[in-house]
């Protein structure tokens, strides 16, 4: 599978390294190592999830107990979780990191992928929600830790979007 | 079954337990009976108290969370319960208050009117550990049970579709959030 196994490592570590110890995540394509790695690791409690709405209610009770954590799913998690992301944790402030395959950008072959890569950028800007596009290996533990600076100190959600040219290997 | 009886009668054990209600009735008299630092309101979010409850029971082992849910809720986010199942906390108790109606915007029926059976759903998503308790002796003798047991607890209550006659509360939703989470992570220190 040409989903890029050192750039999944990358990623991992990177949560790790920001004291991250629960992901809530559903499988997906790109995110199958990271999922993998999280799962063989002792320090991470990894929680699969039905629907991905229901890792916003996991990371608030986490985040109310003092515990830090994120959510793993793709673009099409995002869309299914944003009453929650609403009326959970914008009302109530919670610093939900949300790291998320960005599916259906340029270069996309998947069909059923492109609707909700078109909505992605303008729904996170209508959300209010701050986000950053990564693609270049070398600065996604910078980019981790960035992006949960500023959730902790907004007490905001904050979104992460991997590329196509992070995660896939042609 | 007046599930304002229910409460009153469990109270003095729930005080002691870290606690999250969904939003509408089952709030007001929780929050009516006794507010504590331990006891937060979703006042949204609805079918997203039992994932909360999953959040908390992980990140606190050693206190006793419980989740008061209703069939309203429950029935939006059935796979929560599947997901409950599947991870079973031991520490974690899930209390479906159900009265077959969507009681706080008005009393429409939901499906458990129609059949839907939230206590057997639970049952076959993989909860081990299941109780219907429709008296209020039943009630407390389940959730003392459940307060002991090093296991996943689900209770199912009918209860009748009677909620309180206002829905004011002296504590806004932001003052309740903050003060749940500074005692929750004194817990955590302690």
């Amino acid at each position: 599978m040409p989903v890029s196994v050192k750039n999944s490592e990358a990623l991992f570590l990177a949560i790790k390294s920001a004291g991250i110890t629960l992901l809530s995540a559903l499988p997906e394509t790109w995110l199958v190592h990271v999922m993998q790695m999280a799962e063989d690791d002792p320090d991470m409690t990894l929680i699969r999830l039905n629907k991905e709405e229901e890792g916003v209610g996991i990371s608030t009770g986490a985040h109310f107990a003092g515990r830090k954590s994120a959510m793993l799913m793709q673009n099409h998690g995002l869309l299914t979780s944003i009453n929650g992301i609403v009326s959970v944790a914008q009302l109530y402030r919670v610093p939900l990191l949300m790291v998320i395959s960005y599916r259906g950008e340029m270069g996309e072959r998947d069909p059923w992928q492109t609707e909700g890569g078109r909505v992605t950028e303008p729904l996170l800007r209508s959300l209010g929600i701050d986000y950053r596009k990564l693609s270049e290996p070398s600065t996604v533990a910078y980019d981790v830790r960035q992006a949960q600076t500023l959730a902790e100190s907004s007490l905001r959600p904050v979104a992460l979007l991997l590329t196509r040219d992070l995660m896939w290997e042609e | 079954m007046l599930r304002q009886d229910v409460l009153k009668a469990v109270y003095p054990r729930l005080k002691d337990q870290v606690v999250v209600t969904i939003m509408g009735a089952v709030a007001v008299e929780l929050y009516n009976l006794g507010h504590q630092p331990n006891f937060f309101y979703l006042e949204h979010g609805m079918g997203l108290a039992s994932s909360m409850g999953l959040g908390l029971s992980l990140s606190l082992p050693k206190e006793r969370v419980t989740v008061l849910d209703g069939d309203g809720s429950v029935l939006m986010n059935l796979g929560s319960l599947s997901t409950l199942a599947r991870y079973r906390p031991p520490n974690l108790i899930h209390w479906i208050f159900d009265n077959e109606s969507l009681l706080s915007v008005g009393g429409f029926p939901t499906a458990t009117g129609a059949g839907t059976d939230l206590a057997g759903i639970a049952e076959k998503a993989g909860a081990e550990h299941v109780t219907l308790a429709d008296t209020i002796e039943a009630a407390e003798e389940a959730f003392a049970e459940a307060s002991e047991r090093e296991g996943l607890s689900v209770i199912v209550s009918k209860v009748e579709a009677i909620g309180p006659p206002s829905f004011a509360m002296d504590i806004s939703l932001l003052e309740n959030r903050f003060e749940f989470a500074r005692h929750l992570r004194g817990l955590a220190n302690g």
